[in-house]
């Protein structure tokens, strides 16, 4: 199949190319989920958010 | 190639590098800008960055060399690249990183695991073992970048070298992690556009659809030597359970492919974007990238032997023969197929995409190199959380001490150094860090006494079987030659060529579920945020 001597290479071909399929499927299908952004990185109380003041 | 044309290439190539590391550091301005990119990186850039990073040139040259050799059967290793270390990455392990880094306030990697599970010692050991066995790594990325511009500008060794690193070492100094992001981001665009290229002529010039079955024509030109060791042609997996087959499935597909979900330099891009939206986004460009990167460097590389058997009249192996050791050299299956079957002008580009390939990956490594032994070695280990006023100053230092090593090490290490390092790096990481990071996201019950347990025995079982065990790394090392007179312990058997981490990796999976189960949880469970480590 494909021109492969053996079914472990065209497995390999395959998934190789389903697994890409199923990276931008799922990118896209997810796009606009889990939009919550993250609370301002906290420095400790001794670190400055400057680094001119350091 | 026009040697002055080259040069001025790659001179507008490093202009453009220092101008986005000049805007990286006007964009830093704090401790978290600097380590993590101020957690607000854009999902194409972070992908971009990921995949560069996560790409070096020995992916291109070295592993494309290595399919001319094997075959098609290392696709089974990009398929691991996309499915195991995008989407399982992405999906799996990168939200859940992305959250309890933000909770924890975690910079670094070690800096994760080490409040995960209140460990000094855990932060400590990390951040030492990768400051002690990436510059390792790093190097062998650096003396590829360096030989590629020894050849390719008639430079002189050693000035190659030191140019290459100080460029690199330059902008993640004062660009910080901002400054890997943006020029990596862009190096990633130099590198796609080469290899789409690439894909398109190797069709082309090997028969369009019928090349595959081309490939499979040629299995009994594969030599006896090969055969012998269990390879059947290029197009057919390797005699199971065989020494090639061994070396094909547990050192390249399970090694680099498992390995990569526990690779510092890429677990911290997780920590930089700022929604999970950003990450399932990432996944589109990070999936696409990966394909064209090992995708066509291995198809590149297997069906060369059709390229050079259809205008030579001999597989790749035989077009790469070393004069001064009448042995193959396949690093150089790819640089002579480019210079034999492409045009003139996409040399320059593939130069240009090798040189990014290095430099992407090298830039990620001097960074993470610089904080493990600023902040996670120094500053939380040593001075025991003090000077947290001093954060950046100490990470520059870092940086300054990884730049130092790495280049000491370029000039130390011998020839051949390149994928043994890289494989050593991969499982090592795999091996000590993999089973603990797990635990810190997903299990709530884990300990502090089965962390540690478990990172010990992933090391120190990773450790003895390189030594002791594998013969690839053991007759290079000299340990066990020198203690029990033989290259390997197990020298002949299959054990041999079993990779470290097949053992190294459960190993430390079964000690961390053994000492997690064996000790009393309370006390650790309070070092897991409320919903960030999920209930068993």
């Amino acid at each position: 199949m494909l021109g492969f001597a053996d079914l472990g290479v065209t497995a390999a071909f395959l998934v190789t190319l389903a697994s890409t399929l199923l990276c931008v499927v799922y990118g896209l299908w997810h796009w606009n989920e889990d939009d919550t952004p993250l609370p301002p990185p906290v420095h400790p109380p001794d670190e400055p958010a400057d680094l001119d003041s350091v | 190639m026009n040697l002055p044309v080259l040069v001025l290439v790659v001179l507008a190539y490093c202009a453009i590098v220092a101008w986005l590391g000049w805007i990286g550091y006007r964009n830093t301005r704090s401790a978290a800008d600097f380590l993590v990119g101020g957690r607000q990186i854009h999902p194409m850039l972070m992908a971009l960055a990921y995949g560069s990073t996560f790409i070096s040139t020995s992916a291109i040259v070295g592993f494309g060399g290595v399919a001319a050799l094997y075959g098609m059967g290392l696709l089974w290793l990009t398929a691991a690249n996309i499915l195991v270390g995008i989407f399982i990455a992405f999906v799996v392990f990168g939200r859940p990183t992305r959250r309890l880094g933000a909770a924890l306030d975690a910079h670094t990697f070690p800096e994760l695991l080490g409040r995960r599970f209140r460990s000094r010692f855990v932060q400590g050991f990390a951040g030492g073992t990768i400051a002690v066995l990436m510059p390792l790594y790093a190097a062998a990325v650096l003396i590829g970048g360096a030989r590629f511009l020894e050849v390719q500008l008639k430079l002189d060794y050693s000035l190659a070298l030191l140019v290459f690193a100080a460029i690199t070492m330059a902008y993640v100094f004062f660009g910080g992690l901002k400054g890997v992001v943006y020029t990596d981001a862009f190096q990633a665009g130099v590198m796609f556009v080469g290899m789409s290229i690439l894909v398109v002529v190797i069709y082309a010039k090997t028969g369009g659809l019928g090349a595959h079955e081309a490939l499979t024509q040629l299995a009994d030109k594969v030599p006896a030597s090969l055969q012998k060791g269990g390879h059947t042609g290029w197009t057919a997996m390797p005699v199971l359970g065989s020494p090639i087959w061994w070396q094909l499935v547990s050192t390249i597909v399970l090694g680099v492919g498992i390995g990569v979900l526990a690779q510092p330099q890429l677990t911290l891009r997780f920590m930089t974007v700022k929604s999970g939206r950003e990450l399932h986004r990432a996944l589109v460009p990070g999936g696409i990238f990966i394909l064209f990167m090992t995708g066509v460097a291995f198809v590149t590389g297997a069906l060369s032997n059709v390229y050079f058997m259809n205008t030579q009249g001999k597989i790749a192996l035989a077009m790469v023969v070393d004069p001064a050791t009448g042995k193959p050299n396949v690093d150089k299956v790819i640089p002579t197929f480019i210079q034999s079957a492409m045009p003139q002008w996409f040399g320059y580009l593939f130069m240009l995409t090798l040189l990014a390939a290095a430099m992407s990956t090298l830039s990620a490594q001097f960074h993470v190199i610089g904080t493990a032994i600023g902040r996670d070695v120094y500053q939380q280990a040593i001075a025991r959380g003090e000077h947290q006023e001093r954060t950046v100053p100490i990470a520059k230092a870092g940086i300054l001490i990884g730049f130092a090593v790495t280049v000491l090490l370029s000039f130390w290490l011998g020839t051949g150094i390149v994928a043994i390092a890289t494989a050593l790096f991969f499982g090592m990481c795999a091996s000590a860090f993999l089973p603990i990071f797990a635990a810190a996201l997903f299990w709530k019950r884990a300990t502090k006494v089965g962390a540690i347990a478990g990172m010990l025995a992933g090391t120190i079982g990773w450790l003895l079987w390189v030594l002791l065990v594998h013969e690839k790394e053991s007759a290079a090392l000299g340990v066990c030659k020198l203690l029990f007179g033989a290259p390997s312990l197990l020298t002949g058997t299959t054990w041999a060529v079993v990779d470290p981490l097949v053992i190294a990796l459960p190993l430390s999976t079964l000690v961390t579920v053994v000492a997690t189960l064996a000790t009393h949880p309370a006390a650790d469970q309070a070092a897991a945020p409320a919903g960030v480590a999920p209930s068993p």
